[in-house]
């Protein structure tokens, strides 16, 4: 039989199972600062250390309310209901931890899942012990026995063993106490005290445990680690090694089960071989010396440990081996004083450039190159570079020889009306890295100023970015006006929506006298660059020619392969819902209101980080990624940086969320919505305007529009629609400036990618919210962050621009019914990217059958008849639908 | 030793009864049908509380439990899923408790006892209350409890108390979104076990809200299983909120995961737009013969909408198939 224990979800332990990590945080014996928390009733922020350990992996979450100064009982009822109302914390079971049985029992009468208690034991003898445990029994929780008795806590082997046999024998024959559900805690107590007695305690548990395993069928071993590196307390790296050697042992002896603080934690094999022999020589026993050589050892390896990581070796190379190691590195704290020193040895400040600093990119860029290191190392190590250069360049300016040495000079711009940089940003460190001089216009750049500015500094080569899809128009319209400006430096084309087949088809053609490259990351862009500047550089541009050519040819014999319908005949073909006034659920308020002062805390669970790593050019699955063997270190460790950044954001209101969400009333006509200031429904205050998919469909399949998600305005049905803009970019450009300011291009692209996720997490949050309470028609439901992101839910919230309404023309309506650039400060440029980035808006659909799709192409035919709907002459409005049109 | 219905089941399907509150509204009964005889003095409205018809109306009752077991139904339930002081607390009858599970088992018994083609069994059923221990009623203090657990444990005692004094077979703890309260309920139970020293067996059966898979109080269909396994129960099972096909996928956990009996009762589909189930027999019988089919359950029964027509049409259905084989898991 197995462990079987739960929260809203099961823990099964079964003897397969890898070691069940306890968090430890939410305890007040343990934490200082969640006992503040908890004396000051901050009972918020005790729950967000509560999120904090489940999020980070604790499987199980002991809660401890054991202090003088506080009423333990009411504490721990109140944390644990409170918890209980908390889907993302209380998903994993609870082990109600105390010493006092009273608030053991207030602890088991709050929660509905099967939990462990921790702990009870013989302390005070048999009647006492019985009572409890039956008691508990009838709680349906498993429990955690220390080995104690009457006579005391079991300081030897022997003594261990005969309790926890007593122990046994009592729970299992006199009450019937499942034996899976019994957990022993052989007491962990510290090693290299000095103390002679104590020198087998680590041996005596390990030994117990291996005993309690092969002799007390079914019973489970745990215990708290840190108890054993006690003697050196303010020593982290030494407790670290300890902790870890401990850990190694103990589950291999059979422990199954403990609480373990994971930032207290090195990996076993990381452990320097010298101080894990002196550690294990410690804890095995092994030589009479043990403590006096670990004590020593100690000594010598002062340091924060894990948190700082400061191992100094290194620092007593060559400067110039110094510097190439602060570069793979990543490691900014010596890099003034290293240059410094290296910058009197060289005759000339240029020369530490072209030298030792330009040496250790190279190794960077070879590692990259060859996949050894990935994108955020290159960021991070770029941050070192920048810092170096910076320090040099005054000198550097003093001497005004002016001569680069740079392998080329790059342009580099996000297109008119588009705001997005992060992409264009990671290419520009990365060709910076290579020895490129990066020159970086920054966003919303107009195609002649790129030009003029591409003349005057004589550039090599012109980046472009974009991320919506109005931006491709805009890079059209830029080759176009090289091509006329008689330029013919190449253009690389790069993000989110541009592709091979749209730079072949539509840009290339329009620039004849440079060549247009599409880069599909930027991991490619050091190649692509180095291949348009080399030697080869002819073959190179004709091979592309070539490959651009067969893509033209391709795309146009498939061109109207699939074949479009007539819009009559697709909207013939429309999804017909069954609208019943029993599956609308008025909304609890209708109009608009604006949303402030929304905690960051509560949205951050919200976050999906899948695509926070593909920015970084890591790819897969979160939370897979962390331990996939390719990039699960370097994805550990921005995510590590990620978090630390988060804490700040969150903690130190570094952003500010804010969202608009307006309810209306609504009906469909035709492809149309429209939407009414009242329930009068006499007044239309926007018409939206939706797009149907013309592709033929198999038969049985509708051709969707939005609009069919919405009770047409004959059925007499009254229904809704729902809109919102939610920003988290409020208060980005301070931080941001102030890490490029530093140099920091690391934190500043991670603060961007942050914001991004936090908004996308807004409007999550946001969804979540209107489905509840805004809206309410669902009121009940209850879903974890896994399911939000698999969209489990009722109901859609398509944004313009996106896959289900590629129109960002609707973007302007559903601006002005919510007035939502007064209220969130998030306003539209000319091509209708939202200021700031991190913003996200769209329409709120209720009805059950409403569900994502992708549009798809369309015919002329049916923006013809969009002009008409809009009112608009169709050559005014064509070229927003370029993305979508057939043609 | 075995009781009869523990031998029962290990031989055949079990056949649990459908709605009582369905067929008590066939009677269109009025405010004097519910204080005849008992509580003509109340100061308080007590239409809609079923449960007292056990008492004023009792032949009602009985012939409601009759044409249940004609249908072919091994087990009946008691009227008394809301016989604790709380339910009845908005009545202000928390001191009619005992009489109503008392007489409701009484009479329940009465009817087993008419039929002796085979045995006949009585569950006492035990509700979950209106109020529940794992949420807050006020969204603006999610910390705070309308019930306490120790409250709850009291209730259910008296209720527990009382059937058994009226001679149930079997205790049954119902339509439970929340997974405290019947945690509350299974304490009682113990309690009241051994103050009597005398045991029955004892059903459980949680109540799906939707296709969340999960309970009310948010709990998914296996840890809401192992929330309960610390009883030895007769079955635990699935009630209320869903229709036949709709419950299958979560039957099938308990099926693979649970170590003693599976009972369903579902509802006769889901309500239609004036709150009315409108699944006929043959169409709910169609959907459990998938059930059958896979060897889901040793007990089946009917919850909200369903008739003794259902249930004829179940137990007609059931009578060809095997139990599902108990295994501790």
């Amino acid at each position: 039989m197995s462990l079987k224990l739960s929260g809203l979800e099961p823990l099964i332990v079964t003897p397969q199972s890898n070691f069940v990590n306890v968090g430890e945080r939410t305890n007040v014996t343990g934490s200082k600062a969640f006992l503040r928390m908890i004396k000051e009733g901050d009972f918020e922020a005790a729950l967000a250390v509560a999120r904090d350990q489940v999020e980070g992996g604790a499987q199980i979450i002991d809660v401890n309310m054991d202090e003088g100064m506080i009423d333990g009982k009411e504490a721990m009822v109140k944390f644990l209901n409170l918890i209980a109302s908390e889907p993302d914390i209380s998903r994993v079971p609870i082990m109600i931890d105390s010493s006092k049985w009273e608030i053991i029992e207030a602890g088991l009468k709050c929660i509905q899942g099967k939990g462990v208690v921790n702990s009870i034991s013989l302390k005070e003898g048999e009647a006492n012990f019985i009572y409890q445990a039956k008691t508990i029994k009838r709680y349906g929780a498993a429990v955690i026995v220390m080995a104690f008795d009457e006579n005391g806590q079991a300081d030897s082997y022997e003594r261990r063993i005969e309790i926890c046999k007593r122990s046994y024998d009592i729970l299992v024959d006199v009450i019937g106490f499942p034996k899976e559900d019994i957990i022993f805690d052989p007491n962990i107590f510290p090693v290299a005290t000095g103390m002679e007695e104590h020198n087998n305690n680590a041996l005596d548990f390990f030994r117990a445990t291996k005993w309690i395993r092969e002799n007390l069928p079914g019973a489970h071993v745990s215990g708290g680690v840190s108890n054993v590196s006690f003697s050196f307390r303010g020593n982290n790296k030494m407790r670290e090694a300890m902790h870890a050697s401990f850990l190694y042992y103990a589950v291999s002896n059979g422990m199954d089960m403990g609480i373990v603080n994971p930032t207290m934690l090195e990996v076993y094999t990381d452990i320097d071989k010298e101080l894990l022999e002196f550690v294990e020589d410690v804890l095995l026993n092994r030589r009479p010396d043990a403590t006096e050589r670990l004590l020593e050892y100690a000594e010598t390896v002062k340091g924060d440990g894990k948190k700082r990581e400061i191992d100094l070796s290194w620092r007593n190379v060559s400067v110039q081996e110094r510097l190439s190691h602060a570069l793979v590195k990543g490691l900014v704290e010596f890099i003034d004083e290293d240059v410094e020193e290296c910058r009197k040895l060289y005759k000339r400040p240029i020369e530490v450039i072209e030298g030792p600093l330009m040496d250790g990119m190279n190794i960077v860029g070879d590692l990259f190159g060859s996949g050894k290191m990935f994108l955020p190392q290159v960021v991070k190590s770029a941050r070192v570079m920048k810092k170096a250069v910076a320090y040099l360049l005054p000198f550097i300016e003093k001497e005004k020889d002016g001569v680069s040495s740079y392998a080329g000079r790059i342009l580099m711009a996000t297109v008119k009306g588009d705001v997005h940089d992060i992409g264009k940003n990671i290419v520009g460190v990365v060709l910076g890295c290579n020895n490129y001089e990066v020159i970086d216009m920054g966003v919303m750049v107009p195609a002649e100023k790129i030009i003029q500015k591409a003349i005057e500094d004589n550039v090599d080569v012109i980046g472009l970015s974009g991320l919506i899809t109005p931006s491709l128009d805009e890079m059209v319209h830029l080759a176009k006006e090289m091509e006329r400006a008689n330029l013919s430096i190449p253009l690389l084309i790069g993000g989110a929506t541009t592709s091979k087949v749209h730079t072949a088809v539509k840009i290339d053609q329009y620039y004849t006298k440079g060549q247009t490259v599409h880069v599909l990351d930027a991991s490619r862009s050091v190649t692509v660059v180095e291949s348009l500047l080399g030697q080869k550089k002819d073959n190179f541009i004709k091979e592309l020619k070539a490959e651009y050519i067969r893509v033209r040819e391709h795309h146009e014999k498939h061109r109207g392969a699939k074949e479009l319908l007539k819009l009559a005949v697709a909207q013939a073909n429309k999804l017909k819902i069954d609208f019943k006034v029993s599956d609308i659920t008025k909304p609890s308020f209708l109009g608009h209101q604006l949303i402030t002062n929304i905690p960051l805390f509560e949205i951050v669970p919200f976050i999906d980080w899948t695509p926070f790593f593909q920015t970084w050019e890591l790819h897969g699955r979160y939370p897979n990624i962390l331990t996939d063997e390719v990039v699960g270190e370097e994805a550990t460790k921005l995510f590590a940086d990620a978090q630390e950044m988060l804490q700040n954001i969150v903690n130190e209101n570094w952003l500010e969320a804010r969202a608009v969400v307006g309810l209306f009333p609504a009906n469909s006509v035709g492809d149309d919505i429209e939407i009414y200031a009242n329930e009068s429904r006499n007044e239309v205050i926007h018409k939206q305007i939706t797009l149907r998919q013309q592709t033929k469909k198999v038969a049985g399949q509708p051709n969707l529009a939005l609009s069919d998600f919405i009770a047409p305005k004959e059925s007499g049905i009254e229904d809704y629609i729902g809109g919102f803009v939610v920003t988290t970019g409020i208060g980005l450009d301070e931080h941001v400036q102030r890490f490029e300011a530093d140099h920091d291009d690391y934190n500043s692209i991670l603060i961007k990618a942050l914001a991004d996720r936090l908004a996308e997490a807004l409007a999550e949050f946001m969804h979540q919210e209107v489905r509840r309470k805004h809206w309410g028609y669902a009121s009940d439901e209850v879903l974890s962050n896994e399911e939000l992101i698999k969209e489990t839910y009722r109901g859609i919230r398509p944004a313009p621009g996106y896959p289900a309404c590629p129109d960002h023309l609707e973007k302007i309506g559903l601006f002005e019914i919510l007035n939502a650039t007064e209220l969130t400060g998030v306003s539209l440029t000319e091509s209708l990217a939202m200021l700031p980035a991190s913003s996200v808006s769209g329409w709120y659909f209720a009805n059950p059958d409403a569900k994502y799709f992708g549009l798809g192409k369309i015919t002329t035919e049916q923006v013809e008849s969009v002009a008409l709907r809009k009112e608009k002459s169709f050559n005014e409005i064509a070229r927003w639908y370029n993305s979508v049109l057939d043609n | 030793m075995k009781t009869l219905l523990e031998k029962a089941i290990e031989e055949r399907i079990l056949i649990l009864d459908g709605a009582m509150g369905t067929m008590i509204q066939r009677h269109k009964l009025e405010e004097e049908d519910f204080r005849k005889g008992a509580f003509e003095n109340h100061d308080k409205s007590l239409k809609g509380n079923n449960d007292l018809l056990s008492i004023t109306r009792p032949e009602i009752i009985k012939d409601i439990h009759r044409q249940y077991f004609q249908a072919g139904a091994d087990i009946v339930e008691t009227n008394t899923f809301s016989g604790t002081w709380i339910a009845q607390a908005d009545y202000g009858l928390e001191e009619a408790v005992y009489q109503i599970n008392y007489e409701s088992a009484k009479i329940a018994k009465e009817v087993a006892n008419e039929f002796t083609d085979k045995p006949r069994f009585v569950a006492g059923s035990i509700g979950p209350t209106n109020r529940t221990a794992s949420i807050s009623p006020d969204v603006n203090d999610p910390g705070y409890r309308a019930i306490t657990f120790d409250e709850l444990v009291g209730a259910y005692k008296d209720q527990v108390n009382a059937l058994m004094d009226g001679g149930v077979d079997v205790l049954l703890v119902e339509t439970i979104f929340d997974t405290l309260n019947a945690k509350a309920a299974l304490f009682a139970i113990d309690q009241v076990f051994e103050d009597r020293n005398e045991k029955i067996p004892i059903m459980v059966s949680g109540t799906i809200t939707d296709q969340s898979g999960r309970t009310l109080t948010g709990q998914t269909t296996e840890a809401f299983l192992i929330s309960l396994s610390h009883m030895p129960l007769l079955t635990i099972g699935l009630n209320c909120a869903l229709g036949a096909s709709l419950m299958r996928p979560y039957l099938q956990i308990l099926n693979e995961k649970s170590p003693f009996g599976v009972s369903a009762h579902p509802n006769a589909g889901l309500p239609n737009e004036f709150g009315k189930y409108d699944e006929s027999p043959e169409m709910m019988a169609s959907q459990i013969k998938e059930f059958l089919d896979e060897g889901l359950v040793n007990i089946i029964g009917g919850c909200c909408g369903t008739t003794p027509d259902h249930i004829k049409a179940i137990a007609e259905l059931a009578k060809n198939y095997k139990p599902r084989k108990i295994t501790d898991n």
